[in-house]
């Protein structure tokens, strides 16, 4: 199995370990539900180096990416980012990645661990003009401090002004060595960052926000709550609510298509399918009482299947199970009443609009 | 790992306080360690039958969805309600609180099967090794 370089850290903090797309990752540390919590309420750091880091520099880095994502990639300016996705021909999405344009032609791509491979080979295949791509993962690490008092800590830790970041604007770290990125950004719906390092960088951070925030309630969190996390901000995971079979607009993320783009892989289809009409689309649902939800229990109206969850869970923060799934298009607007099948008895779910949960006014800090 | 000396308890960690009438039935301190953070549980409906081994019930953590096996055979004659509004009772006080169930035994001879308070621990030991 492979291993993050935090590796032995997340051994020595006692986690439960589970099996990530061949990652031995940190499942929990205490608990979900307490990790859980902690962002909500203060922060927590998590370990994602699992996750791929590609770098496009040089000229053709846009113009290569603007033919390979959904987005329009010329309208990020530097210092900014951009959720985004690549598709097949057909339009369904390859994967849904993070786009940090650094400099004028000078791109990071955050990848999913399963794609890190055939993403780096996709933008290589496609690559325009002399843009160099490559797969920089190796010695690099990823870390998450998510949460209201995230911003307060790694100002008092690194004498940066990380708060002058906005949403989704990244900036090189020149303290932290050469090749070390941090942006506002994060897989939680909470306030937080990321940060791109090399891997000593990453073991001097671990330590001093787990040292720094101990007081302040910040903990370390496992991929348990980072699911249970992402599920209530309504952010799809690839591979379980999106993969070569949904498109875009199926995943209900059109926000994210550029369709006046003059051209990008998958165009033709998406438009073909703007055209025709979806037949499905993926929502979010809640339970108003009864068990959790999992990936392919049946959604039923009317007396028959109308789809089938893709995520689901117990939503620490509203104290009730949420799923999501993707039902025939008459289903799926807010307020719309179905069934969901669990072990051999139905359970009325209504359809709602995601996020499930969304963050106040961000202004917390700690205090102590 | 407290493992009470007046229970029984079986390879799937429930455990049962044995009794003619009303033999309770919940899960161990290990059991819950393992499942973590409980937030739903499934009980089966008073005056159900229930076989020794056999699914009698369900609990959930965040993560997965895990049977709960009847330790002896028989008509379950209580549930814990609380459990509905209360899961993480099972977390909290597995043997008392956060019981599952009790069972009026059919086949009193099948505790006999099950293990002592030693036994368990040498089962749960020899698993964690």
């Amino acid at each position: 199995m492979q291993k993050t370089t935090l590796h032995a850290e997340h051994r020595r903090l006692n986690a439960k370990m589970t099996d990530f797309h061949g990652w031995d990752m940190p499942l929990y540390y205490t608990s979900i539900l307490e990790e859980h919590q902690a962002v909500r309420a203060t922060a927590g750091i998590f370990d994602i180096s699992h996750m791929g880091q590609a770098r496009l520099s040089g000229e053709g880095a846009l113009e290569t990416l603007n033919e390979l994502v959904i987005s329009d990639v010329a309208s990020v300016g530097e210092g900014r980012a951009c959720y985004t996705m690549f598709l097949n021909e057909q339009g369904g999405i390859l994967d849904d990645v993070i786009i940090y344009r650094l400099g004028r032609q000078d791109y990071l791509v955050i990848i999913n661990c399963a794609n890190r491979a055939s993403d780096v080979a996709w933008m290589q295949a496609h690559q325009r003009g002399a843009v160099e791509i490559r797969d920089i993962s190796e010695g690099r690490a990823i870390l998450a401090i998510q949460g209201p008092i995230a911003a307060q800590l790694l100002e008092d830790i690194l004498a940066f002004p990380v708060k002058a970041l906005g949403r989704f604007d990244v900036v090189a770290i020149p303290s932290l060595g050469s090749m070390a990125w941090v942006a506002r950004t994060g897989y939680t719906g909470s306030d937080g960052f990321e940060f791109f390092v090399p891997d000593a960088v990453a073991h001097r951070l671990w330590q001093q926000v787990l040292e720094r925030g101990a007081s302040c309630g910040i903990v370390p969190i496992g991929l348990g709550a980072r699911d249970t996390l992402r599920l209530e901000a309504g952010l799809r995971l690839y591979g379980t609510d999106m993969d070569t079979t949904t498109t875009p607009f199926e995943a209900d993320l059109g926000w994210t298509v550029a369709i006046h783009k003059p051209s990008f892989l998958g165009k033709a289809s998406l438009v073909a399918q703007n055209t025709r009409g979806l037949s499905r689309r993926l929502v979010g649902f809640e339970l108003v009482e009864g068990p959790i939800p999992r990936q392919g229990f049946s959604l039923f109206a009317q007396g028959r299947q109308v789809g089938a969850v893709t995520s689901g869970t117990f939503s620490p923060t509203l104290n009730k199970a949420i799923g999501m799934g993707y039902v025939e298009l008459p289903f799926a607007p807010p307020s719309t009443m179905l069934q969901i099948m669990i072990r051999g008895k139905t359970y009325p779910v209504t359809v709602v609009k995601m996020p499930f949960w969304k963050a106040e006014a961000l202004k917390h800090a700690c205090t102590k | 790992m407290r493992v009470p000396s007046e229970l029984r308890y079986t390879k799937t960690h429930e455990w049962i306080l044995p009794d003619e009438n009303e033999a309770m039935v919940g899960i161990t301190v290990h059991a819950q360690e393992e499942l973590r953070d409980v937030v739903y549980v499934e009980l089966p409906a008073v005056g159900k039958s229930v076989k020794q081994g056999e699914p009698a019930a369900v609990v959930e953590s965040v993560k997965a969805a895990f049977d709960i096996y009847a330790p002896i055979s028989g008509t379950v004659v209580k549930v814990n309600s609380a459990l509905a509004s209360s899961p993480q009772l099972v977390n909290k006080d597995c043997y008392g609180e956060g019981w599952f169930f009790a069972i009026k035994p059919s086949e009193p001879q099948e505790l006999n099967a099950l293990m002592t308070s030693d036994q368990y621990t040498e089962l749960t030991a020899s698993e964690t090794h």
